[in-house]
């Protein structure tokens, strides 16, 4: 199972990494959204991989509760950032008439 | 008074919620508040100041679970000074900013009370989950910030910024895995204690998250290659943000500086990518030197001696004894207000030559010439190290606890450099004048603020003794991580 996941993460990582070196907005936000997934993931699996244990300490084999609450914060922060991006993506398009993270036009003058 | 560590959190913090409430555009209110609470920062900063020069190390439980189960808010002379700066900075920073700043977009008191908040946090917790935390609501704050005002340039500048940011949160989130991963803590002085317990692969998946955490505070503080979205982003903030800005820098030096003192400066992973910082830090040096001399606005060359200045002060950390922290946290002290002063009078100019702003071309004399000429003399020698303001004194310092040759080359030599830079921009801007500029008069409130900030040069190199045997008092505290962790761990577990 732990090599399951690991390829999950290098795959969600390395597609959210090629993304965000795109030239456009929106791919560069897909790109952070599949980063953050990954790295979400990271997060959550730090307190080790373990099946049907409860996430609560008590008798017996308990998983670790800290990564969850973690990865909690992080999803949240994450959501927020990504909802922040997509509107300053708009503005740009608004502002600048292009979608082009540098401001260019396609014919190569500044927006 | 053992509460009162948390107060330059919770301060801002309510005073921003409350900003948020005032829905009606009433716009004295907003400032009264603002200005309010970074008055009431002042005095709180200060007493804290003087708690911690007493050399006792404060431990603040939240919830009061002990270290290493809970969150813990450290105040040790180091924290305290950079809080003391924070609200040093940012006074001058907001009473430039009511001048008129504040009304060209919604939120602006709120996002600058929240973002004192992040900063405030950072420079106080003693834990890396939180530190992210704090960093978030810092960074958040600041993208409104970067934004406010409008306009293509800003949001150009923005888009890069916080992508940028994010992709420097995610790496952080990765640091934190590994680091709880290895050592199944998150509290700074546990992991300082439990990281040189590790062995075999654990300690190298530890070194790779010591690692990312350099290149996530590399990138908070603008070090080689990770800077060069600062010069665009600061120089088209508002002035009042870029000035604030000019400590954000310095919260990803603090956090080097933080977690390889605790961590890094001895024992199972001792001098963990110092050489590595020490080489980014002189190209950091030298380019943003190049880029002085090639900036075509005036905030552009002040955003360029602020990344030189983090080169500067990221080789005085590398050199990492506590003669040279000692001197770079003089020279942080100095580098922060001056340039946060810098900034708003390149806004002071900018505003004086109307349609042509900052730019770095003949044009119209700005409005109060001989005044703003003066004092962007008084800046600039302060900022480029000459004598005899607190530059000079602060580089003095560092090449006495730094003798690396190399240090010395890449110091003078960019030094000179941003001379060449400076003196170009100052002739063109007051002495090639084509004529006079409007006939306004400079705005009293906001040369007073830009003073303020100015007037840390002079002052610092008159009481150069004093605050350098204070900051060298910090640099001995830091470089003892055992009465740090004592202090948070003692008793508690």
């Amino acid at each position: 199972m732990e090599a399951l996941v690991a390829v999950m993460i290098a795959v969600l990582v390395g597609t959210g990494v090629y993304l965000v070196l795109r030239a456009r907005t929106f791919p560069v936000i897909l790109g952070i959204t599949l980063l953050s997934y990954g790295v979400n993931l990271f997060v959550f699996i730090s307190g080790r991989l373990a099946v049907n244990q409860p996430a609560i300490v008590g008798n017996g084999p308990a998983s670790d509760p800290l990564p969850q609450a973690l990865v909690l914060t992080a999803i949240v922060i994450g959501f927020a950032m990504t909802a922040f991006l997509v509107v300053l993506a708009l503005r740009g398009q608004g502002e600048t008439g292009t979608d082009h993270v540098d401001g260019k036009r396609d014919d190569g003058g500044e927006g | 008074m053992e509460h009162l560590i948390i107060a330059p959190i919770l301060i801002p913090a309510f005073a921003g919620m409350l900003l948020l409430l005032e829905v009606r555009e009433h716009q004295p209110l907003r400032r009264f508040t603002g200005m309010l609470s970074v008055l009431a920062l002042v005095p709180v900063a200060l007493a804290l100041y003087q708690q911690a020069a007493g050399g006792e190390i404060q431990v603040y439980r939240l919830g009061d679970w002990a270290a290493p189960f809970g969150i813990v808010l450290v105040l040790d002379k180091l924290s305290a000074l950079m809080v003391l700066l924070c609200t040093a900075l940012a006074v001058p920073a907001l009473l430039y900013a009511c001048r008129a700043d504040d009304k060209r977009g919604a939120n602006f008191h709120a996002l600058f009370q929240f973002q004192l908040m992040g900063i405030n946090g950072a420079f106080l917790t003693g834990d890396l989950f939180n530190l992210f935390v704090f960093f978030e609501v810092l960074l958040i704050a600041s993208y409104g910030l970067v934004l406010h005002g409008r306009g293509p340039a800003r949001v150009r500048a923005g888009i890069h910024y916080v992508v940028l940011n994010l992709i420097g949160s995610a790496l952080f989130l990765v640091a934190l895995g590994l680091v709880y991963g290895t050592t199944g803590t998150l509290n700074m002085a546990d992991f300082a204690v439990k990281v040189n317990q590790l062995d075999g692969g654990a300690l190298e998946l530890a070194r790779i998250g010591g690692l990312l955490m350099w290149v996530v505070f590399g990138l908070k503080a603008a070090l080689f290659p990770l800077y060069f979205w600062l010069p665009a982003a600061y120089a088209n903030a508002t002035a009042g943000v870029a000035a604030l800005f000019a400590i954000m820098t310095k919260v990803g030096v603090y956090s080097v500086a933080r977690v390889y003192g605790l961590a890094f400066a001895d024992g199972a992973l001792a001098g963990l990518g110092r050489d590595a910082l020490w080489v980014m830090a002189l190209l950091t040096l030298v380019l943003a030197a190049i880029g002085v001399l090639g900036a075509r606005r005036l905030g552009e060359v002040v955003a360029y001696m602020v990344v030189m200045s983090v080169g500067t002060l990221m080789a005085g950390l590398a050199w990492a004894t506590p003669e040279s922290f000692g001197a770079m946290l003089y020279y942080l002290i100095h580098t922060t207000l001056v340039s946060g002063g810098l900034f708003l009078l390149a806004d002071l100019v900018a505003r004086g030559r109307g349609k042509l702003g900052d730019q770095l071309v003949a044009g119209p004399a700005p409005a109060g010439r001989a005044g703003l000429g003066v004092l962007f003399f008084i800046g600039a020698v302060a900022v480029i190290g000459l004598p005899p303001l607190s530059g000079f004194m602060g580089k003095v310092a560092l090449l006495q606890t730094v003798p690396a040759p190399l240090y010395w080359l890449f110091l003078l030599g960019g030094g000179l450099l941003a001379l060449v830079g400076m003196s170009r921009a100052g002739s063109t801007l007051f002495w090639r004048a084509t004529g006079d500029g409007a006939e306004r008069r400079v705005d009293r409130p906001r040369l007073a603020a830009t003073l303020l900030l100015l007037a840390a040069a002079p002052l610092l190199a008159i009481w150069a003794e004093p605050v350098l045997r204070a900051t060298v008092a910090v640099a001995a505290q830091w470089a003892q991580p055992e009465l740090y962790i004592d202090a948070v761990l003692g008793g508690g577990v």
